[in-house]
């Protein structure tokens, strides 16, 4: 096992989102989800799956935006619900978060100088003007901004590319522990992503600071990441190594996902289409999630879900095809990921 | 020049300009290429390089303050902009058909999928029997992978790919020679995606329709298209078959947008394109790519390069290439 030592730990976290008024609908957004993030060696690592999947809930309950109906969220060995008002301060700052859209993520009667000033004022980064000043252009310039195009203009002078830049500059200046990065680069043109997520690497790479890079893009996920978890319905299906996971895929859900990526080359052309159509009826709900949906689907696995089993050292699933492979029996998700001193560096 | 029957869409020097307080903004600006019979062409662009005002002005539907300043477009012959509102209501959907963004938002909540059908066709002048029509309806949802039950359903209660499927089977319900599809899958995930630009290829290649697919994913594209166009700042840059595009790309802004594509064929460095696309209220002189250009040349900065097709049916308009050649204006 390598060496972890835990920053931010979700223990069986689940959270159910309660709808309608006379006839209640419990609607299952996590089903007792552990995870944790290594404060060293810090990480890239990706959680991706379809809409509903339970990513972003995962997400808010992580940056304690949203409170788990069971289960707790860990900071540094305390439960962020019992933290005190200095604490939870803390956590705040050392936990950031950049969020999908570049657009709402500004008040528009303000200037963008406003956001980058606004929490050097709150945590008192700086101790006067000149400081603040150099703390910004600083901050701008790690994330590739010319201060001089950016500054003093209004949010509506900056292409999305360059507003989703200065959030990022925004967290930086903060000099956090962690980034939760929800989809930051779906809304932002093509040309601009591979410069946001070059910088989310250099984030991690010069300043230690771990990612939690949420998406539903596999593609972009497969370059940012060295680990990935793949949930469905609230659920993992398959975590490890992004190299493993991608490239040969061991879970259904992994290999229909993989699958649809429409690649960006002529020579590798989609398959027709292979999803199963949907059972509708007489499903127990008792076993896998991903039962009604599944190719390969058994009668037992309608009846008790599948456990976590290991089919290589950096690599886990949840589908009883693997069964043999043994059962993954650690509490933390994190033991079967690929450590970074086994990566062998990127080329170009 | 091939006969106007194998050439259901021509589109000559297309000029579009928004209207606003500061002057007019070229959202399209002198746009040509045409279209063969039953061929798949993806055009590529930024958000804000022109392509959303191309589908919407093929259709001849878009809106105040864009006001079409120029040019032609030949649908099936017909040049649609000579034509009165009625005249072009009528082409609509019988001959060109358009499928939208937000399918979400573009049935009607409270109509069942099968009486929004028949409005839609009533409208374009399809007279039938209601059995008739319950027939051909039916027939409509299958050929794009629905079940016929959905006839009797409310927008509500169908996904979002469910609902993308009913304005693909509209599209193709009075065998339009061309469809026109505006990022038909922008909010839907991954495995929906590959169902729904699937179910269009199957539809179009049906009815032999020349399909147009608007987006900016270029994987989509490798996907999907057979031809692909790169459009810039309201300008056509580059357009030629798919493979030319993504193995042999001429324009610059091309070579840099293909080379800045993430795969899962190994890590390496990501490079974007730097600089930001330039102001269309002002678009700078010569080339509307030279303040990004690596390669700009004071030419450049001067002259604007014409798109000048070359072997292979691939065109570009870059000053690199034209230095020995004569200059000669094209339609691709």
């Amino acid at each position: 096992m390598n060496e972890v030592t835990p920053l931010l730990e979700c223990r069986d976290v689940s959270k159910t989102f309660v709808s309608g008024t006379f006839r209640k609908r419990y609607n299952l957004a996590l089903d007792k989800t552990s995870l944790t993030i290594a404060d060293s060696p810090p990480a890239i690592t990706a959680i991706a799956g379809e809409s509903g999947s339970g990513k972003t809930t995962l997400a808010r309950v992580l940056l304690g935006l949203l409170p788990p109906t069971s289960g707790q969220v860990i900071y540094k060995g305390q439960d962020i619900a019992e933290m005190s008002r200095s604490e939870f301060r803390d956590f705040r700052r050392e936990v950031q978060v950049i969020f999908q859209d570049p657009f709402e993520s500004y008040n528009p009667f303000y200037k963008v100088d406003h956001v980058l000033e606004t929490p050097i004022r709150k945590y008192g980064l700086a101790k006067n003007k000149t400081e603040a000043k150099e703390l910004i252009i600083d901050a701008l310039e790690t994330v590739g901004l010319r201060p001089s195009e950016t500054l003093g203009r209004y949010p509506h002078q900056l292409s999305g590319g360059q507003r989703q830049r200065i959030m990022v500059a925004r967290a930086v200046m903060l000099r956090p522990k962690i980034i939760v990065a929800d989809e930051p680069v779906s809304m932002v043109d093509a040309s601009l992503r591979a410069t946001i997520l070059e910088t989310l690497r250099t984030l991690n790479d010069e300043f230690g600071i771990s990612i939690l890079y949420i998406t539903h893009d596999l593609t972009t996920a497969y370059q940012v990441a060295e680990n990935i978890i793949v949930l469905y319905k609230g659920t993992v299906a398959e975590a490890g190594d992004v190299e493993k996971v991608i490239n040969s895929p061991t879970h259904p859900y992994t290999r229909l996902l993989v699958d649809s990526i429409p690649q960006p080359d002529p020579d590798l052309q989609w398959g027709s289409d292979s999803s199963v159509s949907r059972l509708t009826g007489g499903l127990s709900g008792h076993g896998c999630v991903f039962y009604d949906r599944c190719p390969i689907r058994q009668d037992r696995c309608d009846e008790t879900p599948p456990s976590l089993y290991q089919p290589d050292k950096y690599r886990v699933t949840s589908c009883y095809a693997y069964e043999d492979s043994g059962v993954f029996d650690s509490p933390r998700l994190t033991d079967a990921f690929i450590p970074a001193s086994e990566i062998a560096p990127i080329q170009g | 020049m091939t006969t106007t029957k194998d050439v259901p869409l021509r589109v000559e020097n297309l000029e579009v300009h928004y209207h606003t307080r500061k002057g007019p903004v070229k959202a399209v600006d002198g746009v040509s290429f045409e279209l063969q019979k039953g061929e798949r062409l993806g055009l590529v662009g930024e958000s804000g390089s022109g392509k959303s005002t191309i589908a919407l002005s093929l259709m001849v539907a878009h809106k105040e303050p864009a006001k079409i300043e120029g040019g032609k477009i030949f649908l099936n012959g017909t040049d649609m902009l000579t034509l009165n509102d009625n005249e072009v209501r009528r082409k609509r959907l019988s001959e060109i058909a358009m499928v939208p963004q937000g399918a979400l938002n573009s049935l009607n909540p409270v109509m069942r999928v099968k009486d929004q059908m028949i409005d839609g066709l009533k409208a374009h002048g399809v007279s039938k029997s209601q059995d008739e029509f319950a027939d051909f309806i039916a027939e409509l949802l299958t050929r794009v992978g629905l079940d016929v039950a959905v006839a009797e359903m409310y927008p509500h209660e169908l996904s979002g790919g469910m609902k993308q499927r009913v304005t693909i089977a509209l599209s193709i319900s009075m065998n339009p020679s061309v469809i026109i599809a505006d990022e038909p899958t922008s909010a839907l995930d991954v495995v929906v995606q590959r169902q729904i630009v699937q179910t269009l290829r199957e539809a179009q290649d049906r009815i032999g329709a020349a399909t147009i697919l608007i987006g900016h994913d270029m994987g989509l594209m490798a996907q999907f298209a057979t031809r692909i166009g790169i459009m810039y700042a309201g300008r056509l840059v580059e357009i030629g078959p798919t493979k030319e595009i993504f193995n042999n790309p001429k324009h610059p802004y091309t070579q840099m947008l293909i080379s800045s594509l993430p795969n899962t064929r190994g890590k390496r460095r990501l490079s974007g394109i730097p600089g930001i696309t330039p102001s269309l209220l002002n678009p700078p002189p010569g080339c509307v790519f030279h303040t990004r250009c690596p390669q700009a040349t004071e030419r450049c900065m001067i002259e604007i390069p014409k798109l000048v097709a070359e072997e292979n049916g691939h065109s570009w308009a870059c000053h690199l290439y034209t230095e020995a050649k004569s200059e000669e204006e094209v339609t691709a």
